[in-house]
């Protein structure tokens, strides 16, 4: 699919960046001219990647979350974000509802929050190497 | 994110602003059940109005005051949310748990 345009940002796993991160996705998709609705779907599914990269991929260590966002054609925006960190044994236990490693406050909801306001989700990850998650968005011609 | 909360006979209403996240949501958290702990209300109110934003973190808030509430036999209430904060309250069931207003 033809990129008409692209981002890429690398940011310490710090929880001050939470805020930082999805404003900048969000300010580079505006260009397409999205809904309110979109904006706030994209900042949450955005919010809760990078939230899984600073409290389970770099529980440990610091590290880098690397973000990429593609526009393609056809109003279509893709969202790469990726972490060095511990990675993910079992993708498809994590992936549940309510199923959480972190405790205290945590509600396990991270992907099927992801799962719900975007139009796909792939998600690679190698225990050691890291996670990659990407997400697509079909967003409304207006 | 900022935190108001005004207290009446047994009656706990915190007013929310800002932004919900993993960041944020731990200063909340620890305000709003310094003022359970120190009064044992039998109805807590979150107001959303002045809230711009919130993922995940804010469902885990909720459902852990949800359960401090329980804990004392009493209600919660979350009130006046935006279309966006209400879509996330509902994929968690927080709808089941509490009351919403507005």
């Amino acid at each position: 699919m033809k990129i008409l345009n692209q981002f890429k940002m690398e940011l310490l796993a710090r929880s001050s960046n939470e805020s930082f991160s999805r404003v900048a996705v969000a300010a580079f998709v505006s260009q397409l001219d999205p809904t309110i609705e979109e904006i706030s779907d994209i900042k949450t599914a955005v919010s809760e990647a990078v939230t899984n990269c600073i409290v389970h991929a770099y529980k440990e260590q610091l590290g880098y979350i690397y973000i990429t966002v593609r526009i393609l054609q056809g109003n279509k925006v893709s969202i790469k974000i990726k972490d060095k960190g511990c990675g993910i044994a079992d993708i498809k236990q994590a992936m549940e509802p309510l199923f959480t490693t972190a405790g205290g406050e945590r509600a396990g909801l991270g992907f099927a929050v992801m799962q719900s306001f975007m139009d796909k989700i792939y998600v690679k990850s190698q225990v050691g190497k890291g996670t990659t998650v990407i997400f697509h968005k079909q967003l409304k011609s207006r | 994110m900022q935190c108001r909360i005004e207290s009446s006979g047994n009656i706990i209403t915190a007013y929310l602003d800002g932004e919900i996240d993993h960041h944020t949501a731990k200063d909340v958290r620890e305000k709003i059940d310094a003022q359970i702990m120190a009064q044992s209300p039998e109805l807590l109110v979150l107001d959303f109005r002045d809230v711009t934003f919130m993922d995940s973190s804010g469902i885990g808030l909720v459902m852990g005051r949800y359960k401090q509430m329980q804990l004392l036999s009493g209600q919660l209430h979350i009130s006046n949310l935006s279309p966006h904060i209400k879509k996330v309250m509902q994929l968690a069931g927080m709808d089941r748990l509490a009351t919403i207003k507005n």
